[in-house]
């Protein structure tokens, strides 16, 4: 006598297309989604719904645990090709730069205005400081980032820091180290925010005040004019970044402190995917401010140049984020 | 009664087992990953970076040998180093969870993928969000691990070090294993191994001559049907033997055939026995469970 189970008859019956949405889903894994032939895109949320059907059917008949296993990662996976995102990376990027970032950055206008407020206040202390004693500089900027360019500098090596071709030699170490620096200080300005907006403060104060502390240093031999015009071609998409990526430590830090209607936990997710977009736009802001400091203050060493290319980049930025429409 | 006997006769709950409802109202049933797997998939991408940035720089070390240039040398390999690192850090893990299989190349060996938390699909924001957060959790506790020495006062270095473990040992205090970039994401990480079909064990034991009573079939449940599948798949011939041995016992089955052949009749037929019942809503548990 031939015993045939119920469970082992219906798994004869189905293997087959088990089989098949298995290795479609191989070949969408592994990258490889152009390969698939129109049929096969169709046949995929028909198999997933057979196989999901297969997989209430065997746990209400099935006692075969490795059949259970197999048939919950099948499900799993073809849920997740089926339900997962389908935009491709081009569209998504249109997308990004054309709607969400601008939009993003749009709605951070108060926690932006506070987070330019408090590193223009720390500018302002700083150089106040500075003016009654040039000692406060070694407890403002790090001796790394200084490079003597401090308050007992000459004036002949402050001149040449702002036109002095530096030529090709450790040019590239400094200006990654510059990125990375400042991409760094983004990011934890944003991370730091979930410590209820504290430590971002702080950090916005503290990039102020090394910025406050610089300039009173160049002011002190006459060259502040040229100071400005050396650090805003840059510095104005740079310190606009770093006021962005704060303005995003504000807003998560506001939401875990005061939640408002929703709970704690889903308004520090709305939260957090909101300001995440802010800050991936940063990253780019800040590779773009890296290309300026790199080559473009190396290239333009004329004061009145690069006022105007910082005012036409002040200008750029604003525009793209609060009046342009797409 | 008999509702309430079908209600504590469901499945017990795994406690890392998580409801995850398709549209179609089937339950996935996802598996949270525990905090030794996680641990281990980021020690493993940590091992691939490290390994990429020393394989760089041993390519510009040959190519400046060759080219007789030690300048380039200097110029280009802190640039690695520094650069390489930061882009690393932050888009390898980015850019491997934007992939169909949402997972970094650590977490694919240990068959872990990110999970969008409330089932939907998993956006380039909640990606982004949960790595940015790992500059906080990891690289600024190393950071002051490293940085530390330098005429800070102890108090500072104490309390600093202290506010950063609370952390790195976030997802230790909470039971979805979140750690802060997965609460800011609204994201976890879930077990979707890639698992093949396994051949049916009572496939090849359908025609067995061996025949059990019912009495022998009712002695025992799921669970142990389960461990005899576990047995029997995994081949072991000192634990067959073993199992064989009590079973035997235990159903006090006299006749004396190989261990392998009277398992696989005995898995068969008990499995018929228990699914015949399943049919007839009767979903027996364990041994234990007589009811």
């Amino acid at each position: 006598m031939e015993i045939v189970l119920k469970s082992h008859r219906f798994r004869r019956e189905r293997e087959a297309d088990w089989r098949r949405l298995e290795q479609l889903l191989d070949r969408i894994e592994k990258g490889r989604v152009s390969t698939l032939s129109e049929d096969e895109i169709i046949a995929i949320p028909l198999l997933y719904r057979s196989a999901l059907s297969s997989l209430s059917t065997a746990r209400a008949i099935s006692l075969d645990k490795g059949l259970l296993e197999y048939l919950e990662s099948l499900s799993t996976r073809a849920y997740f090709c089926v339900y997962g995102p389908r935009a491709t990376l081009g569209e998504r990027l249109l997308r990004f730069f054309g709607e969400d970032w601008p939009h993003a950055v749009r709605s951070l206008w108060r926690e932006t205005l506070l987070a330019g407020a408090l590193t223009l206040l720390g500018a302002v202390t700083a150089f106040l400081l500075m003016r009654q004693s040039p000692a406060w500089f070694a407890s403002f900027v790090p001796m790394d980032l200084a490079e003597g360019r401090g308050p007992e500098a000459p004036a002949q090596l402050l001149r040449d820091t702002l036109f002095g071709h530096h030529g090709a030699n450790g040019l590239t170490v400094f200006a990654t180290f510059l990125f990375t620096h400042n991409a760094q200080i983004a990011l934890l300005a944003f991370a730091l925010g979930f410590a209820c907006c504290l430590p971002t403060a702080l950090l916005m104060l503290y990039n102020g005040l090394m910025l406050g502390a610089f300039f009173a240093v160049f002011q002190a031999h006459g060259l502040g004019l040229e100071f400005g015009g050396w650090s805003l071609i840059h510095g104005v998409t740079e310190l606009f970044a770093v006021t962005l990526a704060g303005a995003s430590g504000f807003r998560i830090g506001w939401a875990l402190a005061f939640p408002g209607a929703l709970s704690r936990l889903d308004a520090l997710i709305e939260a957090g995917r909101h300001t995440a977009v802010v800050m991936a736009g940063v990253i780019v802001m800040l590779a773009v401010a890296g290309l300026l400091e790199g080559f473009g203050r190396q290239l333009i060493t004329l004061t009145s140049l690069r006022y105007a290319l910082a005012a036409a980049s002040a200008i750029l930025w604003a525009y793209y984020f609060y009046f342009w429409d797409a | 009664m008999r509702t309430a006997a079908l209600a504590a006769s469901a499945e017990p709950r795994d406690r890392r087992e998580r409801e995850l409802v398709t549209p179609e109202g089937v339950d996935l049933r996802l598996v949270l990953a525990d905090a030794g797997e996680r641990a281990a998939a980021f020690l493993l991408d940590v091992v691939i970076m490290a390994g990429v940035l020393i394989g760089l720089t041993i390519v510009v070390l040959i190519a400046a040998w060759l080219g007789k240039s030690a300048k380039i040398t200097f110029e280009i390999v802190p640039a690695i180093w520094l650069l390489g690192f930061f882009l690393l850090r932050n888009f390898y893990f980015i850019g491997f969870e934007l992939s169909p299989r949402a997972a970094s190349p650590g977490k694919r060996a240990l068959g872990l993928r990110v999970v969008s938390r409330n089932g939907g699909p998993l956006t380039a924001e909640a990606i982004f969000a949960r790595n940015a957060m790992r500059e906080l959790e990891v690289f600024l506790p190393l950071t002051f691990l490293v940085v530390s020495a330098s005429g800070i006062d102890a108090w500072i270095t104490l309390l600093g070090a202290l506010w950063c473990a609370v952390f790195v040992f976030f997802p230790l205090f909470n039971r979805d294993r979140l750690r802060v970039g997965d609460l800011v994401g609204g994201t976890w990480v879930v077990h979707a191994a890639r698992r093949g079909l396994r051949i049916d064990l009572a496939d090849s034991s359908s025609d067995s001559a061996i025949k059990f009573s019912a009495a022998a079939l009712d002695a025992y449940g799921i669970r142990e049907l389960n461990v005899l599948e576990d047995v029997l798949r995994s081949r072991d011939p000192a634990t067959m033997k073993a199992v064989a041995a009590r079973i035997r016992a235990k159903i006090e089955f006299a006749a004396h055939e190989p261990d392998a052949e009277f398992l696989l009749a005995y898995y068969a037929a008990l499995r018929g026995r228990l699914e015949q019942r399943l049919l007839f809503g009767r979903r027996r548990r364990d041994k234990h469970d007589t009811g």
